[in-house]
């Protein structure tokens, strides 16, 4: 049976292992963004030995490109975009002590077994719903690599964020439990 | 000869690309309301209800439906009785899309192939657009817009069989390109098929079938029953709103069939997400 949690960042162990597969999930509080341009640079930058832009431990990444905000708003549409193109990069980050990824569609099995290995969850969002969540952010700052435009680190403040639990702590794959209930062989 | 100026090209081509990324078309929430009462999974449901809020949102506040506002891509019928003046028509819509997502502070979403790049010295702000052109009879310009995403476009697939694959061949290999893509496009979907004519006549049928009004049938008798079968079949899947398992992983498959080679028959998929942001106007 799905629950609901109510969550702040930063997640340790504690939290991550308490999430299940279908579980929904409401995040409030920082949350960083990165996508395809932006992992390849801080994974290049652990392999130099340096320093990321941010604190990774306990920390989210939401892989998002948000529209340009119009002026007085602090950001546009702003929905996931497909995870699997991160997938190379995911496994290093939640060894460094990333613990959640927020994005939509399948992961391999290399982010599948970090997860578990590491208790680090998979939230996937409503791809497509730009607008409403958009409106779950409340600030935007970027923080690192501008010049890569809308793929560029961002720093976000999110209040009640809505996601649901696609791979959990136990390997467990909500797309998989999900379709396999109603597929018609 | 009607003359049409090149700055009402831009203008129009601007104005609808910017309509287009906050408002649904009425066919696709048609769709999308159809898919929320017959969907059978509650987890799907709550989902297909968040995308509802959301084209309520976009269309009202005038924000993106979707942070991807896509590549831009145009079918246009030019009347052979019409001249551009001022400028080429190639050159108007281009400019019109660069209006359109710059004014509508729509993201830019072009690059490079290998350097990923993305300014105005490559390839500009989501320029060029991709046209494809028809000329027609008549004195008007038709111009049918489509904002196509990225994460649809990546599971689109093309390929030619030998012709004995038959109708049989074509259903299962849309299975399977549907199957395989799983929740990445971004489903309830509509599904282009192109079938017949060339290895390209075949991919750009499937793209054209996508700016189709959902739920339309084919007027070929046995291309709409196949639509049918195709998406009945589909929709056996249990993939769902998002691949969270369910019933309406499909709103609608639409076929685009031309004669083909005595040799070949080419098949190509081409996937439209749920937003699907489509627009027909005529100057």
């Amino acid at each position: 049976m799905s629950k609901t949690y109510h969550l702040t960042t930063p997640l340790d162990d504690e939290i991550t292992s308490k999430l299940h597969s279908g579980d929904i999930v409401y995040i409030s509080g920082t949350i960083y963004t990165a996508r395809d341009a932006a992992h390849k640079r801080l994974v290049d930058l652990l392999d130099e030995g340096k320093e990321l832009p941010f604190d990774i431990k306990g920390a989210i990444i939401y892989f998002v490109g948000p529209t340009p905000p119009k002026p007085g708003d602090p950001i546009g549409s702003a929905g996931p975009t497909t995870s699997y193109r991160m997938d190379s990069y995911s496994p290093r980050l939640i060894a460094e002590g990333l613990k959640g990824m927020i994005g939509k569609g399948k992961r391999n099995e290399a982010v599948t077994d970090a997860c578990q290995k590491h208790k680090a969850i998979y939230f996937g969002a409503t791809g497509g719903a730009g607008a409403l969540l958009g409106k779950k952010i409340e600030s935007a700052e970027v923080i690192a690599y501008e010049e890569l435009g809308p793929e560029a680190i961002r720093k976000l403040e999110v209040v009640d964020f809505p996601v649901t639990v696609i791979n959990d702590t136990y390997g467990k794959d909500l797309y998989k439990i999900g379709r396999s209930q109603y597929e018609v062989k | 000869m009607r003359e049409i100026a090149y700055e009402e090209i831009v203008k129009n081509v601007r104005d609808i690309i910017i309509y287009s990324a906050s408002n649904l078309p009425q066919d696709a929430l048609k769709a999308m309301k159809e898919a929320y009462e017959n969907e059978k999974s509650p987890v799907s449901k709550e989902v297909l209800k968040q995308l509802l809020d959301n084209a309520d949102i976009a269309s009202s506040e005038a924000r993106p439906l979707c942070q991807d506002t896509g590549l831009a891509v145009f079918f246009i019928k030019l009347g052979a009785d019409v001249k551009v003046v001022g400028g080429l028509l190639k050159d108007a819509i281009n400019e019109g899309t660069e209006k359109g997502y710059i004014e509508g502070y729509l993201r830019a979403s072009t690059c490079h192939p290998f350097s990923r790049a993305n300014n105005k010295d490559t390839v500009g702000y989501n320029l060029p657009a991709i046209i494809h052109l028809d000329i027609v009879e008549g004195d008007k310009i038709e111009i049918e817009y489509a904002a196509k995403g990225g994460g649809s476009e990546n599971v689109s697939r093309a390929r030619v069989f030998p012709p004995a694959a038959g109708k049989q061949g074509v259903i299962d290999y849309v299975k399977e390109c549907i199957s395989d893509a799983g929740p990445n496009p971004c489903p309830p979907l509509t599904v282009g098929v192109g079938i017949g004519g060339t290895f390209e006549k075949a991919a750009i049928s499937s793209k054209h079938a996508l700016f189709r009004d959902i739920g339309s049938k084919n007027e070929d008798p046995e291309m709409a029953e196949l639509e049918h079968e195709i998406k009945t079949e589909l929709n056996k899947l249990g993939i769902g709103t998002m691949g969270m398992g369910g019933t309406e992983t499909v709103l609608a498959v639409h076929i685009e069939a031309n004669p083909c080679h005595i040799a070949s028959l080419p098949v190509s998929v081409n996937v439209q997400c749920h937003s699907s942001r489509h627009t027909h106007i005529t100057i």
